[in-house]
């Protein structure tokens, strides 16, 4: 039989952003994958270059639609290194909450996104109908669903309505059991377990070969965790622990998803106990930012997320460098899917719970006649980005 | 002559099938709407959808070959309502029945299975000949235990006719008991042969985009669902006839009696549907030749011995 090519993308139903996996397929098995990104370039940290650090705040917020706290956080982290300025414990506290809500909506939403792609509309509706609850919460708290916006230079924007917390406890613990259920399902539904066990293997070497992280890397056995090695904001004083699970395939990720949802849920409900009294934002914050380089790393929903900062001390970044999660976990993806069968392909792609647009990096122009590639160049992207402002 | 033209194409013929597949598609889509707490669809949906597509552009690929193109969807259309001239539709006759009418109808479901491969081979796109052969693969796996589960009912009523085979189960109703397993086997298999999950593998939409449908458009997209619709009536009926003793010959009860046991056996499979994940193509190879074609034989050897030792 000679070779037939797949292509999962640009578009396909699957995928929920434009990119490209070109599968070779022997029957149902594939033996090469190949990917190209790049369709959903936006040219974001050259445009950070034109505002000032402020303005690049509400611009990385929109780096990703599910993560939008994760990048924020990561970046005013960074300038806050860099500018000295320590915040309030309450802050500290709210970016935490903040942060662990958008890890179960996060991981909610992969769970329902996993079902689909095998079939399993049913999970898909459930895991949805509960993530409104966070959702609520998130919307109640910060005033927006998505881009929550509640990050600022010295701070946070918002308090917690202390008449709240009770309504919001009891959300969580509607959750609470709610993702046991899920657990439950997960480990009792044969289909599931038959669909997803040892699909995609990632063994724990290959898993540290290939730079893998978050829970990726975790359900292959790597107990890595941004907020156990390097904690920041109020993980340090938080108890919680490391999930880890050793199957190496997609049902490992979803124990690992629906476990550490259930965590996530433990430390919320910690944070909205033990809120410390106190300002939610520094008074004076300078607008000049002075000379210096940070580098910031953060757990996000997704895996480690890393953010270089430099400042020349002026109101505007050097550069503002985002090295988002699921460009690190793309290599040991593509590895994996050699052997697997079509079939998985989709699960196994969704299985990192990949963010394109957070990824993406250069543009290729191809001309598809003549198979002639013409890069564009920096000098052009900058024009382009420079005409964009105006 | 008369009688019989009413008969194909009024009631149990083309009208009669019609309404109830947009009915039973309805029940089908709001029973599963509601178990995963939705609102789902209102009762003239699938009307709806079928008007729309049939008033859509029918696009016909390039690469696709026209003249199959063109007349596969009116084929399975054809094949699916032939099959209910040898089924009792509400009431203990078909409109024509004959020693062996049971091999006619699972010959033309198997044709329309068929259908579908061609569909996905003659649209000639890597989806719809990926889809295709998972089709085929599907086919050969789930046809096995089917066919022994349709020979239960056949070997005890010693007959090769649906309506002497109710007829006899009628008779001795005590004897239904008997095959239950065939049933279930039986249900398990037009599960797979209506493509739906957790077998839905041929059609995959997130895997294969719609696989050999994935080209079809318009007034072929819409008479390919009808055709589906109506293949999951003449399944369920089929059921109900030769594992749940079919229907009285009074009219009004025979209405009743075949609304309930179709739409109790539609049900089952909804719920199926709804609780369960697609599974991957050579699960289901395995599942069907090592846990189902096991059954099924034991489950004829149930029958053969009963025939031969009580009802003799």
């Amino acid at each position: 039989m000679a070779e037939v090519k797949i292509p999962i993308g640009p578009q396909h139903p699957a995928l929920e952003e434009p990119e490209l996996f070109l599968l070779t397929v022997d029957g149902e098995q594939i033996v090469d994958a190949e990917m190209r990104i790049g369709y959903n370039h936006r040219g974001m940290e050259k445009s950070a270059e034109f505002r000032t650090f402020m303005q690049t705040l509400y611009l990385y917020e929109r780096i990703c639609g599910i993560c939008s706290h994760s990048h924020t956080t990561c970046y005013i982290q960074a300038v806050e290194e860099i500018a000295g300025l320590e915040i309030p414990p309450r802050a500290k506290y709210i970016r935490t909450l903040i942060a662990e809500l958008e890890r179960i909506h996060s991981h909610l939403l992969w769970l329902g996104i996993a079902g689909h792609e095998i079939g399993f509309d049913t999970l898909f509706m459930y895991s949805w109908r509960d993530r409104e609850f966070v959702q609520d919460i998130l919307e109640e708290i910060t005033g927006n669903r998505v881009n929550y916006a509640i990050n600022t230079i010295g701070g946070v924007r918002r308090d917690i309505p202390e008449n709240k917390i009770d309504d919001y406890l009891k959300a969580l613990d509607i959750l609470e059991e709610r993702c046991g259920y899920y657990t439950k399902v997960a480990f009792e539904e044969g289909t599931l377990a038959a669909r997803l066990g040892g699909v995609h293997y990632l063994s724990k070497e290959k898993a540290i070969e290939l730079c893998a992280c978050g829970p990726f890397a975790r359900a292959s056995g790597v107990a890595t965790d941004v907020r156990f090695e390097e904690p920041y904001l109020a993980y340090p004083e938080i108890p919680f622990n490391l999930i880890t699970y050793d199957s190496c395939d997609i049902f490992g990720r979803a124990v690992v998803r629906i476990l550490e949802t259930i965590e996530s849920i433990k430390i919320c409900r910690y944070i909205l106990k033990n809120l410390p009294p106190g300002e939610i934002k520094l008074e004076k914050v300078p607008k000049k930012i002075p000379e210096g380089e940070a580098v910031s790393r953060y757990e996000a929903p997704r895996g480690e997320d890393i953010h270089y900062v430099r400042s020349n001390g002026g109101e505007k970044p050097y550069r503002a460098k985002v090295r988002a999660p699921t460009m690190q976990n793309l290599p040991a993806t593509m590895e994996s899917l050699k052997g697997s069968y079509i079939a998985d392909a989709p699960i196994a792609i969704a299985s990192i719970d990949p963010c394109f647009s957070c990824t993406d990096r250069i543009a290729v122009v191809r001309d598809i006649r003549s198979g002639k590639e013409s890069r564009v160049r920096l000098r052009d992207l900058s024009k382009y980005g420079k005409g964009g402002r105006r | 002559m008369t009688a019989e033209l009413v008969q194909i194409l009024l009631f149990p013929g083309f009208v009669f099938l019609f309404a109830y597949a947009m009915f039973v598609e309805w029940f089908d889509r709001k029973a599963y709407a509601l178990m995963q707490n939705r609102v789902g669809p209102p009762w003239f949906q699938p009307f709806a959808d079928f008007i729309k597509l049939m008033a859509k552009e029918y696009i016909i690929p390039k690469r696709a070959n026209p003249v199959f193109f063109l007349a596969l969807p009116t084929g399975i259309l054809a094949f699916v309502l032939t099959t209910i001239v040898c089924i009792p539709v509400a009431s203990n006759k078909a409109m024509y029945s004959f020693e062996g009418d049971i091999l006619v109808v699972a010959f033309l479901l198997t044709a329309a299975s068929m259908v579908i491969f061609l569909m996905g081979w003659f649209s000639n796109n890597p989806f719809t000949i990926v889809g295709g052969t998972r089709a085929i693969s599907q086919m050969i796996s789930y046809e096995v235990p089917l066919l022994f589960a349709l020979l239960t009912p056949a070997i005890m009523a010693g007959s090769w006719s649906i309506a002497e085979i109710t007829a006899f189960f009628r008779a001795n109703p005590i004897l239904l008991i008997f095959q239950i397993p065939a049933l279930i086997i039986a249900l398990i298999a037009l599960q797979a042969k209506l493509e739906r999950v957790p077998f839905d593998i041929p059609e995959a939409e997130t895997e294969i985009v719609g696989g050999p449908l994935a080209e079809l458009s318009g007034r072929g997209l819409a008479l390919f669902h009808l055709a589906t619709d109506i293949e999951m009536i003449v399944g369920v009926t089929l059921l109900a006839n030769l594992f749940l003793g079919g229907f009285s010959s009074n009219i009004a009860i025979g209405l009743i009696e075949f609304f309930v046991k179709t739409l109790a056996l539609v049900f089952i499979l909804t719920a199926m549907r709804t609780v369960m994940a697609r599974v991957r193509i050579e699960q289901l190879v395995l599942f069907c030749w090592h846990r189902l074609v096991p059954a099924a034989l034991v489950q004829v050897l149930i029958a053969v011995l009963i025939k031969g030792w009580w009802l003799t």
